[in-house]
């Protein structure tokens, strides 16, 4: 027994050593023509794949256990919410208490963080509908948001038009793209529909990096109003203070909304089309009607939060709305937890605030990710906090028929 | 009485393969009528020509021929069931990661009105209307017996109960007529005998009208007013349980089957 499992690592170590030696063991100094031979490297690997191997296995094991698969903490803490609504408000108050003197205490460069952190929690809840809750693997979802975002910067700079005004637009504008990346999509799944929508965030990106008349090309635009709050003269601090608190509320509503889609007909529709499609039409659920809805809601809060990308920046090119961005979106709801509100808010500070603060590690920071989401996959594919889902009570049926 | 549902001359190809050709059929209201054949006979293909999952090559499939008729080939199935034809399948097909109730309220859902704002809102009239859902959903699962489990996720539900859980969510669509895809299938002998009297409450208390296909040739002796038989793909034979018992076409086509088991 003991003797396979050492067996086991030591292959692995092996054959790890073997894949790095390239890289890790010969390293040629093209100046001197030198090879220099770092054995000590093979070493490091070897031993450390070999112990490595182990704690892999046996974490391996554990998750496997019966006893593993006892209600995690999120589940419990979600439970334990659920039945207590007095400790839910009050942990409710105490954080928007806490999100609303926060500014008091932090200087500038930490409320812009935390206002990005807001931004990248709302687009991912609007992501969320689309992947959590209707199960449509959406990689082009910055799509929209460059939508929102040129709105904004075009409409403000050739025709003057207010954030307020723009807003309600560049939010319906997505929308009507959500509906047309929609329709051709409708029969695919899983794999075919993220190249489908991947493909669809390229071609809005290449569309706004070539047609220079129209959107001045990879240069940009400059000089894009920022946000009008009552008509006040706003100072650059001043101004921060607003857009942190605009993004607050945002969130409140956009928590808010997603949460009642969730438990509402439309959201249980979404449920089922993601379990079985060919049931949940034989139920009397139209496919079309359901997957252009969902298309369509994620599309609009990634619109808005465009516009609000543009007026805080006051400056935007093609460069911002990559595919790293979509697939940054698309880690927050994954790592969070598919489905799971509480998931997509932890997943978004996770993701944005981490980086932020471990400056040192950021050129790690996508190899970090990678791991981690391998990692993820591995032993929590739920994300790490799993959807939590209200149960019904009847004691009203009960008394109604008398039983 | 005129029919709930009125097939004529229904053929489906695949490709050089006629899995139905030219069948008639019709059930009047209330009416429980089985539609029994060998395997791959073409049933499940005829179920799934009805109920908008395939579009037939050719033939009419009316419902409510009493109003003139409409017909549905082509109908999307959601369409289809929002006309009153509610199904189930032979390979169960619930939800699995939803509970049992949330099973049942998506057979609802076509008979709900919420729309965007009433779900981002919730104001009152959609609030009723779930509840009123969410509680006709409940009394449909205590019909069937299957109010213990409510809360459950449809995949923990034994066998049996999936099956019937699948009946129910049928029934939550409002029907007039069901179609039941063998739902005796894995079912021991007691449970069968427990789901011939189900469906013979369900009929006399709903009022609909119960279309069957199914293998177990006691359940349908017992439970159906009329029989139809099909063979690779044609109708071989119609007419009630003993006239189907001594038909030596049906005979010959079940040789070595036992029709009176
Ligand atoms: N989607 C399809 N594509 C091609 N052939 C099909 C398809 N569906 C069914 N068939 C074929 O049509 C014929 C009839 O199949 P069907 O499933 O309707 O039989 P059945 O009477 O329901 O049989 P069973 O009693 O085993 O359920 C079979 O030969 C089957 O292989
Ligand atoms: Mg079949």
């Amino acid at each position: 027994m003991i003797a396979q499992e050492i067996i086991k690592s030591l292959k692995a170590a092996i054959w790890f050593m073997f894949l790095t030696f390239p890289i890790m063991v010969i390293k040629v100094n093209t100046v001197y023509k030198t090879i220099e031979w770092r054995w000590m490297n093979m070493v490091f690997i070897g031993v450390g794949v070999f112990v490595g191997s182990f704690v892999w296995r046996w974490l391996l094991e554990r998750k496997d256990k019966p006893s593993a698969k006892k209600e995690s903490i999120s589940t419990r803490t979600q439970a334990y919410l659920a039945e207590n609504p007095i400790s839910k408000r009050a942990l409710q108050g105490a954080l928007l208490v806490a999100l609303l003197f926060f500014p008091m205490f932090m200087d500038a460069y930490q409320i812009n963080i935390f206002t990005v952190a807001l931004m990248y929690i709302v687009l991912g809840l609007g992501l969320n509908i689309v992947v959590g809750l209707a199960g449509l693997l959406d990689l082009g979802y910055v799509a929209f948001y460059a939508v929102g975002a040129y709105t904004y910067a075009l409409l403000n700079t050739t025709f003057g038009m207010s954030f307020w005004i723009v807003l309600p637009i560049g939010g319906a504008l997505a929308a009507i793209f959500g509906i047309l990346l929609g329709f051709p999509v409708l029969r695919l799944r899983g794999d075919y529909l993220a190249i489908v929508t991947l493909g669809f965030g390229e071609i809005i990106r290449l569309v706004l990096e070539n047609w220079n008349d129209f959107s001045h090309g990879p240069s940009g635009i400059a000089g894009i109003d920022k946000p009008n709050f009552f008509g006040l003269e706003l100072n650059l601090n001043q101004m921060t203070d607003g857009v942190y608190y605009m993004m607050v509320v945002f969130t409140i509503i956009t928590i808010f909304f997603v949460g009642r889609l969730q438990n509402s007909r439309i959201g249980r529709a979404w449920l089922a089309l993601r379990e079985d499609e060919i049931a949940c039409q034989a139920m009397g659920i139209g496919r079309t009607r359901t997957k252009l809805m969902a298309f369509a809601l994620g599309a609009t809060w990634a619109g808005l939060m465009g516009v609000v990308f543009a007026a805080k920046t006051s400056f935007i090119n093609p460069a911002s709305f990559t595919f790293l961005e979509s697939a940054i979106i698309l880690s927050i709801v994954v790592l969070g937890g598919m489905g799971s509100i509480p998931g997509v808010i932890l997943g978004a500070l996770i993701m944005i605030l981490l980086p932020e603060y471990m400056r040192t590690f950021s050129e790690y920071r996508m190899l970090v990710f990678g791991g981690a989401m391998v990692v993820m996959m591995v032993f929590r594919p739920q994300g790490l906090v799993s959807n939590f889902r209200r149960k019904y009570s009847f004691h009203g049926v009960d008394e109604r028929l008398g039983g | 009485m005129e029919n709930i549902l009125e097939v004529k001359g229904l053929t489906m190809d695949f490709g050089g393969l006629r899995a139905v050709d030219s069948v008639d059929l019709y059930v009047k209201p209330k009416e429980i009528v089985a539609l029994i054949g060998p395997n791959g006979a073409g049933k499940t293909t005829f179920f799934n020509c009805v109920t908008g999952i395939y579009t037939p090559t050719k033939g009419d499939i009316l419902v409510n021929s009493n109003r003139g008729g409409v017909r549905i080939n082509g109908f999307k199935p959601n369409r289809v069931t929002e006309r009153g034809l509610a199904r189930t399948f032979q390979n169960i097909r619930l939800f699995p990661n939803m509970t049992v109730l949330e099973n049942v309220m998506i057979g609802k859902h076509c008979r709900l009105s919420a729309k965007i704002f009433g779900a981002l809102f919730r104001d009152k009239k959609t609030r009723a209307e779930e509840l009123k859902a969410a509680q006709e959903c409940y009394v449909i699962l205590e019909k069937l017996g299957l109010e213990k489990t409510c809360d459950e996720l449809a995949s923990n539900l034994p066998y049996g109960d999936q099956r019937k859980l699948e009946i129910a969510r049928a029934l939550a669509t409002e029907p007039k007529m069901l179609l039941l895809d063998e739902p005796a299938a894995g079912m021991n002998p007691q449970e069968t005998v427990d789901l011939t009297h189900l469906i013979r409450m369900i009929r006399d208390t709903e009022q609909i009208a119960i279309l069957l296909i199914e293998h177990d040739m006691k359940l349908v002796m017992n439970l159906s007013e009329r029989i139809y038989v099909m063979d690779h793909g044609q109708k071989i034979a119609d007419g009630t349980p003993v006239e189907i018992r001594n038909n030596p076409e049906v005979i010959k086509a079940y040789l070595g089957e036992d029709i009176d088991a």
